[in-house]
C-alpha cells in the first residue's frame, strides 16, 4: 500500500507541477522564448496574493480573479516594453533579459519581504483530506490543484485547436512571416499569449502559496520544474505538457519515498533519462494533431 | 603577431594592429606588476586578486562558450563545483600535493565534460541552456547526497594546516596569475586558430559550417572540454583559497550571475569584454555591497539594458567609437595604398 500511496502522491503533486509548465509552454509554443523569469512570477504571484489577501481581508482563492487580471495585464505589458524587443535570431537576448528580470524580482521581493518565509492561508482546506480504503487519503488541495491543472490544459488545448486566436498563435508559431502576410499582427499577439500564460501563472501561484512556506529565492527551482515538465511531455501537445508535470510529480514523490534527500534529485535524473532516450518527449510535436 | 607577407597582388592580410603591439606591452607590465605583488606583504590584496582571477576565467570560459561559439550555457557552475570537489577529494582523500592537486581537479572537470555533453547536446539554444542548469543542479544534489565529502554541509580542505601559510598563499597566488594569463592568452589564441575559426563559423550557421568540412559535434565537444578545464581549474583555485567547500558554494547559483553580468555588461564575443566586465563588478561589488540586494536589483537592470539597447556590451561601445581593438582577433585585408579600410575586414 505504501507505494500506491506514493504514485498517489506523486501524481497529485505532478498537477502543481503540470500547472508551473502551462505558462511556459503557452510562451515558447508561440514565440520559441524561454522566459528565465517563469519561476520568479509564481514566487511573485504568491506575493501579490498574500498582499492583497491580507489588504481586503479576504480568503487567497476570493482575491483570485484580481491577481489573475493583474498578471495577465502585467504579461501584456512586459511583453509589449520588453519582450517583443528580444525576439529574434539571437538566443543570447532574450536568455539575458528574462534572467535580468529574474534577479531584478528575486531581489525586490527580497528587499521589500524580507526573506521569512511566507504562506497563503485559506482556513482549513489545506489539511482536510479524503479517507479511502486501505487507508489512503488524498488531500482536498492537491486534488483541487490536480483538477485545476486539467482544466487549464483543456481550456489551452481548446483556445490553440478551436479559435481564431489559438489559429493565428499556431500560425504565427510555425512561420512568423506569413502569418505576417495573412494579416496577423505578431506583436500583439505575443502579447496576448504572454497574457494568457501569466493568467496561467497566477494559478500556480495561488496554489504554490498554499502548499509550500515560500521565500523569494525559490524560483528558479519552480522554473526548473517547469522547464522539465516541458521537455519531459515533449512540444507536441498541452497534454504532453500535463504528463510531463505528472511524470516529474511521481519521480519526486518516489525519490523522495525511498530518502528525504533523493526526491528533487529523482525528479532531475528521469529528466535527463528522457533527454537520453527520448530527446523529444514522450508526445513528440509530429504526432500531434 | 603575424602578419601574411605582401603577395604581388599588392595586398596582404593583417591580424594585428599597433594598439594591439602597445596593448601587448601594457599586458605584460601589468602581469609582471600581479607576480611581484607578494613581495608588498599584503594578504588581503592578494586574496581578491585570486578571487579576481577565478571570476575571470569563469567568465573568459563562458564567453569562449557563448560569445565566439554562440553556445548558451547556464551551467558553467557545474564544472567550478567538479573542479573544486575534485580538489578535495585529491588533498583530503588521496593525500595528493594540493598544488599539483589544482591542474588534476581541472582535469577531472574536462573528462567530466564528455559525458554530461552527451546528454546536454541532445538540446538545442535555449532549451540546452537549461538543460546544462539541471545538470548542474544534478551534480550539486548528488554531492550533496555523498558522505564522504561531508553531506550538505561540506567539507574543509583539512589537509593543509601541514603547509605553512605564507607558502600556501604564495603558490595559490603565483598559481592564479598563470592562471590568469593562461586563461587570456589560451583563449585569445584558440579563437584565432583554425578551431576558432571552425567555432565561428559553427556559431554563425551550423549548417554551413558542416558543408564547408568542419567538424561540428568534435569542435563544439571540444571547445565545451576546454571551458570545463578552465571552470574547473578555477573552481580548484577558488576553493583552494577559500579552504572549506560545501555543494551549494560549488554548484551554487550565485555563479551563474557572474558570467552572465561579467560577460554581458563587458561585451560578449571579444576578450576585453569579460576583463572590463569583471573588473567592473568587483568595482561595483566593493561600492554597493552594504547596500544588500539593491545592488543586484542594479545590474539586473543594467544587463537588461545593455542587452537591449547595446548588445555589444560596455567595450563593444568603446571598441566601435574609437576603433580600438587591444587583442584583434580579425583578418584584415590591406589592399596596397588604402590600409585598413572597414570594408576589407574580414571577421574571424
Amino acid at each position: 500500500m505504501g507505494w500506491i500511496d506514493t504514485i498517489i502522491q506523486g501524481i497529485l503533486l505532478g498537477g502543481l507541477f503540470a500547472l508551473f509548465a502551462l505558462g511556459l509552454a503557452v510562451i515558447y509554443g508561440v514565440m520559441k522564448l524561454i522566459n528565465i523569469a517563469h519561476g520568479d512570477f509564481i514566487v511573485l504571484g504568491a506575493y501579490v496574493a498574500l498582499g492583497i489577501s491580507g489588504a481586503t481581508g479576504r480568503s487567497p482563492f476570493v482575491v483570485l480573479p484580481i491577481v489573475v487580471v493583474i498578471f495577465m495585464l502585467f504579461g501584456y505589458v512586459l511583453q509589449r516594453t520588453i519582450l517583443n524587443y528580444t525576439l529574434g535570431r539571437d538566443i543570447l537576448i532574450p536568455l539575458v533579459v528574462t534572467y535580468g528580470i529574474s534577479v531584478v524580482i528575486q531581489n525586490l521581493l527580497l528587499q521589500v519581504t524580507s526573506a521569512d518565509s511566507r504562506s497563503l492561508k485559506v482556513g482549513g482546506i489545506e489539511t482536510a483530506s479524503i479517507a479511502l480504503p486501505g487507508g489512503l487519503a488524498i488531500g482536498w488541495l492537491p486534488l483541487l490543484t490536480l483538477a485545476t491543472a486539467l482544466a487549464a490544459t483543456i481550456f489551452l488545448e481548446w483556445l490553440f485547436n478551436h479559435t481564431r486566436l489559438g489559429i493565428a498563435f499556431r500560425a504565427a508559431s510555425d512561420d512568423r512571416e506569413t502569418a505576417n502576410l495573412m494579416g496577423v499582427n505578431d506583436l500583439r499577439l505575443y502579447a496576448y499569449a504572454t497574457a494568457i500564460a501569466l493568467g496561467v501563472v497566477a494559478l500556480a501561484s495561488l496554489f504554490m502559496g498554499i502548499k509550500f512556506e515560500f521565500t523569494p529565492d525559490l524560483g528558479s527551482s519552480f522554473l526548473l520544474y517547469a522547464f522539465e515538465a516541458v521537455v519531459i511531455g515533449g512540444l507536441g501537445s498541452f497534454w504532453g505538457t500535463f504528463l510531463g508535470g505528472i511524470v516529474l510529480g511521481v519521480a519526486q514523490a518516489i525519490g523522495f519515498a525511498i530518502n528525504p534527500g533523493w526526491g528533487i534529485l529523482l525528479g532531475h535524473l528521469v529528466f535527463l533519462a528522457v533527454l537520453v532516450l527520448r530527446p523529444n518527449g514522450l508526445v513528440p510535436r509530429s504526432a500531434a494533431a | 603577431m603575424s602578419a601574411t607577407p605582401a603577395t604581388s597582388a599588392g595586398f596582404a592580410v593583417r591580424r594585428t594592429t599597433g594598439t594591439a603591439r602597445i596593448a601587448l606591452v601594457v599586458g605584460v607590465l601589468v602581469v609582471a606588476a600581479l607576480a611581484a605583488l607578494p613581495l608588498a606583504g599584503n594578504a588581503e590584496a592578494m586574496r581578491l586578486v585570486v578571487e579576481f582571477i577565478c571570476v575571470l576565467t569563469i567568465a573568459q570560459m563562458w564567453n569562449f562558450l557563448a560569445g565566439y561559439g554562440g553556445i548558451v550555457s547556464i551551467g558553467q557552475q557545474a564544472f567550478i563545483g567538479l573542479g573544486g570537489y575534485a580538489l578535495v577529494a585529491f588533498v583530503n582523500h588521496l593525500g595528493v600535493n594540493p598544488f599539483l592537486a589544482v591542474p588534476l581537479a581541472g582535469i577531472v572537470a574536462a573528462l567530466l565534460a564528455i559525458p554530461t555533453s552527451y546528454v546536454v547536446f541532445r538540446l538545442k539554444g535555449a532549451y540546452f541552456a537549461i538543460g546544462t542548469w539541471a545538470v548542474a543542479e544534478s551534480y550539486r544534489l548528488i554531492l550533496a547526497n555523498v558522505q564522504l565529502f561531508g553531506g550538505g554541509s561540506g567539507e574543509s580542505l583539512t589537509a593543509l594546516v601541514a603547509i605553512p601559510l605564507a607558502v600556501r598563499e604564495i603558490v595559490t597566488y603565483e598559481m592564479a596569475v598563470v592562471l590568469g594569463v593562461a586563461a587570456v592568452g589560451g583563449v585569445y589564441w584558440l579563437v584565432r586558430s583554425r578551431l576558432g575559426l571552425a567555432l565561428t563559423a559553427i556559431r554563425d550557421s551550423e549548417r554551413a559550417a558542416a558543408s564547408a568540412g568542419v567538424d561540428v559535434r568534435r569542435t563544439t565537444l571540444t571547445i565545451y572540454a576546454i571551458a570545463a578545464l578552465g571552470a574547473g581549474l578555477a573552481g580548484a583555485l577558488y576553493f583552494l583559497e577559500q579552504l572549506r567547500i560545501t555543494p551549494d558554494a560549488a554548484f551554487g547559483m550565485s555563479w551563474i550571475p557572474l558570467m552572465f553580468f561579467a560577460v554581458v555588461i563587458g561585451g560578449l564575443g571579444t576578450i576585453e569584454g569579460p576583463i572590463v566586465g569583471t573588473l567592473l563588478y568587483f568595482v561595483l561589488r566593493q561600492e554597493f555591497s552594504d547596500s544588500g540586494a539593491w545592488y543586484l536589483v542594479g545590474l539586473g537592470v543594467l544587463s537588461i539594458l545593455v542587452m537591449l539597447l547595446a548588445p555589444e556590451g560596455l567595450w563593444g561601445l568603446v571598441a566601435r567609437r574609437w576603433n580600438l581593438h587591444l587583442f584583434p582577433v580579425r583578418r584584415r585585408l590591406d589592399v596596397a595604398g588604402e590600409t585598413g579600410t572597414a570594408n576589407g575586414e574580414l571577421h574571424a
